[in-house]
């Protein structure tokens, strides 16, 4: 029977690893999904059929609860909230491997070796971090703890305090393997250390955060397989480890900034203080038009290129651009977005939106397939983004997002940015493009502008 | 260090590199997907908690196997429906 569960727990791997292979694509990545649930249906089925699981009970309720609420949020959940959702369940799947952590070390102490001990202690901390970093950052995505960057003196010097704590009262329990009250100090500290590691971040800056929580929730399981000496918990774990980290990697890369930065607490640790807004709208002389001038320039166009940001998110603006694409596309007018890697509070955060208003994802594209593109565009129509289209990342290296990769919006004929109103972006600074002979503000709402525009163009 | 715990760093080791080739292939605009789909995937720590929740005699790990059990499926459960909602609504033209 062992055996039998073994080759079961290496065709689950396998099921998983193919799921994966077949998110290379959309057209196949519903499939590779449905796989890798199989996968996990296969783990779980031959779990229960250890000859060490041998009562129900408990186990029915766990699942009929854990299922409800599960199945219950995924249902219920916006696709605008999908940032926190997703972190949520970072955060439970964290809380999951430190809890099991804390079973085993109950379950097999003082009995316990070595190698075992150190998992142990890792499980807890990195599952520890998991949980309550993903709940700050799902508080922060939600609005209910502050998006801005928290800092208080003495910070980073109480962060590597508490991490001195946990590896010395780990060094203690893995000498003195009797001592639960130590392995509560290590699951409380690391609990600790998630929430002041994550209250720094900003708000803009969650979709680093996010990936990284989303890695370290991989690796909390993979340790938790060297808990229990399971090569499936381990496989699946670094698979998702990987994930994470690539993703991270990504979105660093999006905003030129090395990892280490985002995680002290963004653009404000290089010494950068945030312009006021004040300040800013005084700086630059900005052209504003109508909705009626607007469809006016749209009506004369052939191409136009959409640049969608945060804004359009907050807005609930994606239905009304769906409509504003086919009425434009009907006069012929070729219409495509341009998606920045970190546009949005996590990665593909604006593709899932598009989506969900019914746009083809083949009118998405990303950065480098579209930038050179801008310059033989009639107009760019910036919704809702700021700093990933400002032109001083270019050039002007006094600008804290020097050498961030831009959307060349400002090279096309005409930019229409559609913002509430000249508040800086995340970047705290005045956006120079808004002040170009070729740009347009169009003042208002996402949602409301883009449904006037439509209006006006038909009216035409 | 003993040969059984050498086997699991080999695994670990290999599953990485094995991830990384696995998902650098993801285009951008799965990532969304990408991150709720691994995350799912994460949620199979499920197999340590079943079998703390179905110890033979109750003793605390039960207890904290089972809330374990419920943190796991909500992630397992709540990952992948939630990642099919979204992957249902990726179309091309």
């Amino acid at each position: 029977m062992d055996l039998i569960i073994e080759i079961a727990y290496l065709v689950s791997s396998v099921l998983f690893i193919m799921g994966l292979k077949k998110l290379s694509s959309p057209k196949t990545a519903r499939q590779g999904n449905f796989i890798s649930a199989v996968g996990m249906l296969l783990a779980i089925i031959v779990t229960l059929l250890d000859r060490h699981v041998l009562t129900y009970e408990w186990i029915i309720v766990g699942v009929i609860v854990g299922s409800s609420i599960g199945a219950l949020m995924a249902v219920k959940v916006p696709m605008t909230g999908m940032p926190q959702m997703v972190g949520l369940l970072n955060g439970f799947g964290g809380l999951a491997s430190t809890l099991v952590a804390l079973a085993e070390f109950d379950k097999i102490a003082p009995a316990i070796p070595l190698n075992t001990g150190i998992a142990i202690i890792l499980s807890l901390l990195i599952g520890g971090i998991t949980f309550t970093g993903s709940v700050i950052a799902f508080g922060k995505l939600q609005g209910l703890v502050t998006g801005k960057v928290v800092k208080y003196p003495g910070q980073h010097p109480l962060n590597a305090f508490l991490l001195l704590v946990v590896i010395a009262a780990g060094i203690y329990i893995v000498i003195n393997p009797d001592s639960f009250m130590f392995v509560l100090v290590v699951t409380g500290v690391s609990l600790v250390l998630g929430v002041l590691l994550v209250l720094p971040i900003g708000g803009a800056d969650m979709p680093v955060a996010i990936s990284l929580l989303n890695s370290y929730s991989g690796i909390a399981a993979s340790t938790t397989g060297f808990v229990l000496g399971n090569n499936e918990l381990i496989i699946a774990g670094a698979l998702v480890g990987a994930s994470g980290i690539i993703l991270t990697l990504i979105m660093c890369r999006g905003m030129n900034r090395s990892l280490m930065n985002v995680l002290l607490g963004g653009w404000e640790s290089a010494g950068v203080v945030p312009a006021q807004a004040s300040q800013t709208s005084a700086n630059i002389t900005v052209k504003s038009v109508d909705s009626e001038e607007a469809a006016m320039i749209f009506d004369a166009a052939q191409s136009v290129i959409i640049v969608p940001g945060y804004g359009m998110a907050v807005a609930q603006a994606q239905h009304a651009v769906r409509d504003l694409v086919n009425i434009l596309e009907k006069k012929g007018i070729l219409v495509r977005f341009a998606i920045h890697p970190v546009a949005g509070r996590m990665p593909g955060h604006m593709n899932v939106l598009l989506a969900e208003a019914n746009i083809p994802y083949d009118k998405l594209l990303a950065m480098e397939d579209i930038n050179d593109d801008f310059a033989n565009t009639d107009i760019s129509l910036i919704i809702g983004a700021n700093d990933v289209v400002n032109p001083a990342a270019r050039h002007d290296q006094a600008s804290p997002i020097y050498g961030m990769p831009i959307l060349n919006a400002d090279k096309s004929k005409t930019v229409v940015i559609i913002k509430r109103s000249m508040n800086p972006g995340y970047a705290g600074i005045e956006n120079e493009l808004f002040g170009y002979p070729n740009a347009l503000m169009y003042f208002g709402d996402a949602k409301e502008a883009i449904s006037k525009l439509s209006h006006e163009i038909k009216q035409l | 260090m003993d040969f059984h715990f050498l086997m699991m760093i080999y695994v670990f080791v290999l599953a990485i590199f094995t991830g990384f080739e696995l998902i650098t292939k993801v285009p951008p605009t799965l990532h969304t997907p990408l991150m709720s789909g691994s995350n799912a995937i994460s949620g199979i720590t499920i197999v340590g908690a079943l079998l703390s929740a179905g110890m033979e005699e109750f003793t605390l790990s039960t207890i904290l196997g089972m809330l374990a059990v419920i943190f796991a499926m909500i992630n397992v459960v709540g990952g992948y429906l939630v990642t099919d909602r979204m992957l249902k609504m990726f179309k091309k033209k």
